[in-house]
C-alpha cells in the first residue's frame, strides 16, 4: 500500500479542491488517518474505491466519536525577568478544544488485500450543525453503521437512503453514546447495595412501592 | 435436476493446499447501488381485489434466532419488501466499555456473540495488544488458535443445525449438533471454568494454563469430530429436500457482497477469497496448512457447504496445533493484570470470527478506561443485504436466508 | 436416484437411534435432579470469601482493600471497612470488612474478583442451585452467607487451595522466623546497650590485660 502522504497527494491531484489533512496517531503510527472536507468527501471516497492502485472496495468499520469541548492545561516554561534577573517560570496555559462529532471509516481492499486506510469527517459543532455527507452511495456497508452513528451520536448523514434510528426505538429523543448523556432515573426500586443508585431510585418510587 | 455440487467433491478428499482460491474480486466498478430487483416483482393481480400484506415476523418468532423482527411486505407468498428491525437486545455495550477499565471489558465481550465467546475475547485482547505492544508467548498463541478453531466448530455445527431446523428438519440434526457441541463445551469448561462465558484471554496471554490431560482429551474430541462430520454430511449434504430448498435461494452476487461489507463464510460462499486468517495472518495462523473453501453461486446451499468445509479445515488446523503445541509460559512478562493505561492514540484490530470480521476500535486518552470503545459486529453488517437476498423469494425462503446469514442477536444489538 | 440422499440420511438417523441404547458417546445427558454432573475443578459460579480456622469473623482473610470492588465489571460488590484491625495469618494488623455484600443477581460470575485479590480471600464457588422465591433479599449475599471455611475451598479447588496453603504456611514460617530473629536481634542490641553502659561506667580494660601474653 502507498504511504499516507502519497495517497494524500494522489487524492489532491484526482479531486481538485479537495482538502486533506493527515491526522497523526501517536500510539500506532501505521493507523494514522486522513481528515476530509465535507464538500469533496464523496468524490474522494469514489476515487479511493475506483482507483486501480488503491482499490479500497470494502468499508469495514464506520463509527462516530463524540468530542465535547474540553480544556487542555499545558505547562509552559517561560523566561521572564524578575527583579532584574532572568529566571524560568512555569505558566499554565489553558486551551479550549473545539467541540465536534466525528465519523471514522476504516477502509480495506479485498481485491489487493491491503489496508487499513482510515478517513475521518468532522462536524462543525455538536448542537445544530451535525451534518456530514453520507458515504453509503459509495460503500453499501456504511448503511447500517451510519444509521447507528446517527442513532447513538446524532450525526446527520446527508444523502443516506434511510436515516432512521436503528438500535433505540423511534420515539427516543437523546443520543446515548454522547459523553454528556445522562441516563434516566427510572430504575426499578431494588435493594441494591449501591446507595447512589438506591437514592436515585427512591426519588422515583415513593415509599408506597416498598409496602 | 437436484444434485450435490461437484465442485466441492475435491475438498472432501483432504488434499492440503495453500488456500489460493478462484475468486479475488473481479475489479469491476461495483457501485454501492441499492438493489433494483424490487421492481421486478410481479404486480398483484388486482382482479381479485388482492392487496399487499404487511407481516411483522418477530420479534418473538422461532425462525428469527432471537429477538429480531423482519417487517415483510408480501404479495401472496412473495416478499416485496423487507425491513429488518433490531434493538430489542440493545444494552449499549459500547458505553459500558467506555465506563469500565480495559480488563473489565473482557467478560462483557463474552456476551456479544455468546456462541463464540473465545473468538470475541481474542478479538478484543488482540486489539489491545496491538495498541500496547504486548506479545503473547508461543504456548499462549497455540492455545488461542486451538480454542478459536474449536469455537469455529461449535458455531458452524450449531448454525447448520438451526438452518436445517428452519428448513423443517425439526430436532434431529440440531440435537446431533448440540451433542457434539457438548464435548467441546466440556473442554472449555475444564479449561476456563465456565461453559459459555469463558473470560479466558488476557492482554499478552491467557488467564490460566491448560489443566493436566486437556490436550489428550482435545485430541480425542477432534478425532471424533471428523467422524461426526462424515455422519452429519451423510445425513444432510445429499438430502434432496435440503438441496431443493437451498440451491438457487438467496443468491448474493460477489460485487454486492464486497460493497456491502459482508464477511466470513457468507462472503466466501459468494466466491471472494478473503479470510483474515490468510490476509492478516494474526496470531500464528501462518504456521498451519489449511485452505479457504470458496463457493460459486452464493446461494444458501453454498453457505451451508462452505461451513461444512470450513469445519473440515478447522479440524486440520486443530490436528496440527495440538501436535505442535510447546511447553512454556502463557503470559507476557511485561503484562500487568490491573491498571492498564495505554498511551493516547487509537487502534483498529480485527480477527476472523466464525461469523465474519469481528473488529474492535479503541480510542485511548491515557486514562484507565477507553475513550471510545467500538465493536464492529459481523452479524449486523451481514444483515445489510438481507432485503436484497430475500426480494422476490417466498416467505418460507426468507426464513432460511436469514438462517444462512448466521446472526446472533447479542452481537447485532450489542 | 432421487431419494437416495433421503434414504442415506434415514440410515444415519437409525444408526444414531439404536446407538443411543448402547454407545456412551451417543448418550450425553444426565437425569438431572437424581443424577448430578461432576463439575471440573476449574468450574466457577459466584464468589465466596475464604476464612481460616473455625471462626468466620476472626479467620476471614479479607482485608477490605476494595480492589475487587473497584475491578468488578458489574459493580456488584459493596464493602465497608471496619475501624478496628485484627491480625492476619502472619500476625500483621489488617483492616477487615464491616460489611461485605455481593448482589448475585447482578454478578456475572466472571471471576475477575478472585483473580485480582492479593490476599487469596475471594474465590469462586461451584454452587449452582441458587434459585429462590425472593428476588431481593435472598440474592443479596452478606458476609455471613459468603464466608466459607478453607476446608471447603480445598474440597472444590484442591490444586489451587493446596498451593495457596503451602504459600501461606511458608509466609507464616518466614514471618515467625523473622519475628524470632527480630526478637533476638532486639535482645542482642539491648544486651549490647547494657554492656556498653556497663563498660562506659567502668574504664575499658587495656589490651594487654585482655589478650593473653
Amino acid at each position: 500500500m502507498q504511504s499516507l502522504e502519497q495517497i494524500k497527494v494522489r487524492i489532491e491531484q484526482a479531486v481538485p479542491g479537495a482538502c486533506v489533512v493527515i491526522v497523526a496517531n501517536d500510539a500506532l503510527p501505521t493507523q494514522s488517518s486522513l481528515l476530509l472536507d465535507h464538500r469533496h468527501a464523496v468524490d474522494v471516497a469514489r476515487f479511493l474505491r475506483d482507483d486501480p492502485e488503491l482499490c479500497f472496495d470494502y468499508a469495514s468499520n464506520v463509527t462516530g466519536v463524540d468530542r465535547p469541548e474540553s480544556i487542555i492545561k499545558e505547562k509552559v516554561r517561560v523566561k521572564k525577568m524578575v527583579d532584574g534577573a532572568e529566571c524560568l517560570i512555569e505558566e499554565v496555559s489553558e486551551r479550549k478544544t473545539r467541540a465536534y462529532l466525528e465519523a471514522v471509516y476504516h477502509l480495506y481492499s479485498m481485491k489487493l488485500k491491503h489496508g487499513p486506510l482510515i478517513i475521518r469527517l468532522q462536524t462543525e459543532n455538536r448542537e445544530e450543525k451535525t451534518h456530514l455527507p453520507s458515504l453509503t452511495p459509495v460503500w453499501r456497508s456504511c448503511e447500517f453503521q451510519e444509521r447507528e452513528a446517527f442513532d447513538l451520536f446524532g450525526i446527520l448523514f446527508d444523502g443516506h437512503p434511510d436515516l432512521r434510528r436503528i438500535l433505540m426505538w423511534d420515539g427516543f429523543k437523546d443520543f446515548p453514546m454522547r459523553k454528556d448523556y445522562v441516563d434516566p432515573d427510572d430504575y426499578e426500586y431494588e435493594p441494591t447495595p449501591h446507595d447512589e443508585v438506591l437514592e436515585r431510585a427512591k426519588q422515583h418510587y415513593k415509599p408506597e412501592v416498598q409496602s | 435436476m437436484i444434485a450435490p455440487r461437484e465442485e466441492f467433491k475435491s475438498w472432501q478428499s483432504g488434499v492440503a493446499g495453500n488456500g489460493s482460491g478462484n475468486g479475488s474480486g473481479n475489479g469491476s466498478s461495483y457501485g454501492a447501488v441499492r438493489s433494483s430487483e424490487a421492481k421486478l416483482v410481479k404486480k398483484t393481480d388486482d382482479s381479485l381485489g388482492g392487496d399487499l400484506l404487511e407481516v411483522a415476523m418477530g420479534p418473538h418468532h422461532p425462525s428469527t434466532h432471537g429477538v429480531f423482527r423482519m417487517d415483510v411486505v408480501l404479495d401472496g407468498e412473495t416478499v416485496v419488501k423487507l425491513k429488518p428491525v433490531f434493538g430489542y437486545l440493545h444494552r449499549n455495550h459500547e458505553k459500558i466499555g467506555e465506563t469500565n477499565s480495559y480488563l473489565a471489558a473482557i467478560p462483557y465481550t463474552d456476551r456479544l456473540d455468546y456462541i463464540c465467546s473465545m473468538t470475541n475475547n481474542w478479538a478484543y485482547v488482540h486489539t489491545v495488544e496491538k495498541l500496547t505492544g504486548l506479545q503473547p508467548p508461543e504456548r499462549a498463541e497455540y492455545i488461542r488458535v486451538i480454542v478459536a478453531e474449536l469455537t469455529r466448530l461449535v458455531n458452524h455445527t450449531c448454525l447448520i443445525g438451526f438452518l436445517v431446523q428452519d428448513m423443517g428438519a425439526l430436532g434431529t440434526p440440531l440435537m446431533y449438533a448440540f451433542r457434539e457441541r457438548e464435548n467441546i463445551i466440556d473442554l472449555f469448561e475444564s479449561l476456563s471454568g465456565s461453559r459459555m462465558m469463558f473470560n479466558y484471554m488476557r492482554f499478552g496471554g491467557l488467564r490460566c494454563d491448560l489443566p493436566p490431560g486437556w490436550i489428550e482429551q482435545a485430541k480425542r474430541v477432534v478425532a471424533n469430530y471428523s467422524r461426526f462430520l462424515d455422519d452429519y454430511e451423510a445425513l444432510l449434504s445429499g438430502n434432496e429436500i435440503l438441496l431443493a430448498r437451498s440451491q438457487g435461494v438467496g443468491v448474493l452476487k460477489k460485487d454486492l457482497a464486497i460493497s456491502a461489507g459482508v464477511t466470513g463464510p457468507m462472503l466466501r460462499a459468494s466466491g471472494v477469497n478473503y479470510d483474515l486468517r490468510k490476509v492478516d495472518q494474526y496470531g500464528i495462523y501462518n504456521r498451519f496448512q489449511f485452505r479457504i473453501p470458496l463457493g460459486e453461486h452464493g446461494d444458501v446451499f453454498d453457505r451451508y457447504m462452505i461451513r461444512v468445509l470450513e469445519m473440515r479445515e478447522a479440524v486440520k488446523i486443530l490436528d496440527q496445533a495440538l501436535a505442535q503445541i510447546p511447553e512454556g509460559p502463557i503470559n507476557d512478562p511485561k503484562a500487568k493484570l490491573r491498571g492498564l493505561r495505554p498511551k493516547p492514540g487509537e487502534v483498529y484490530g480485527r480477527i476472523e470470527s466464525p461469523k465474519g470480521e469481528l473488529g474492535f476500535y479503541l480510542i485511548t486518552d491515557g486514562s484507565p478506561n477507553p475513550y471510545r470503545f467500538r465493536i464492529r459486529p459481523p452479524s449486523l453488517i451481514n444483515l445489510t443485504i438481507l432485503e436484497d437476498m430475500c426480494l422476490g423469494q417466498s416467505v418460507a425462503d426468507a426464513v432460511i436466508i436469514l438462517g444462512s446469514v448466521d446472526i446472533v442477536l447479542g452481537e447485532v444489538d450489542r | 436416484m432421487l431419494g437416495s440422499g433421503l434414504i442415506k440420511g434415514l440410515a444415519q438417523t437409525a444408526k444414531n437411534f439404536f446407538g443411543s441404547y448402547h454407545d456412551p458417546a451417543r448418550m450425553v445427558t444426565v437425569e438431572y435432579p437424581e443424577q448430578k454432573r461432576v463439575v471440573p475443578e476449574a468450574s466457577r459460579t459466584i464468589p465466596f470469601l475464604v476464612y481460616d480456622g473455625e471462626d468466620p469473623e476472626l479467620g476471614l482473610r479479607c482485608t477490605a482493600c476494595k480492589i475487587c470492588e473497584v475491578e468488578c465489571p458489574t459493580q456488584c460488590i459493596y464493602i465497608v471497612k471496619n475501624t478496628s484491625k485484627k491480625p492476619d495469618h502472619v500476625g500483621k494488623m489488617q483492616f477487615h470488612p464491616a460489611t461485605f455484600d455481593i448482589d448475585i443477581s447482578v454478578c456475572m460470575g466472571c471471576g475477575i474478583c478472585a483473580e485480582v485479590c492479593p490476599f487469596d480471600s475471594i474465590k469462586m464457588d461451584q454452587v449452582f442451585e441458587l434459585s429462590t422465591a425472593d428476588r431481593f433479599e435472598s440474592l443479596l449475599l452478606h458476609k455471613q452467607q459468603l464466608a466459607k471455611p478453607n476446608s471447603y475451598f480445598g474440597k472444590i479447588h484442591p490444586t489451587e487451595a493446596g498451593e495457596i496453603d503451602i504459600r501461606r504456611e511458608q509466609d507464616k514460617r518466614k514471618a515467625e522466623a523473622k519475628a524470632k530473629a527480630d526478637a533476638e536481634a532486639k535482645a542482642r542490641a539491648a544486651a549490647e546497650v547494657q554492656n556498653a553502659a556497663a563498660n562506659s561506667a567502668a574504664p575499658p580494660p587495656s589490651p594487654q590485660t585482655v589478650t593473653p601474653a
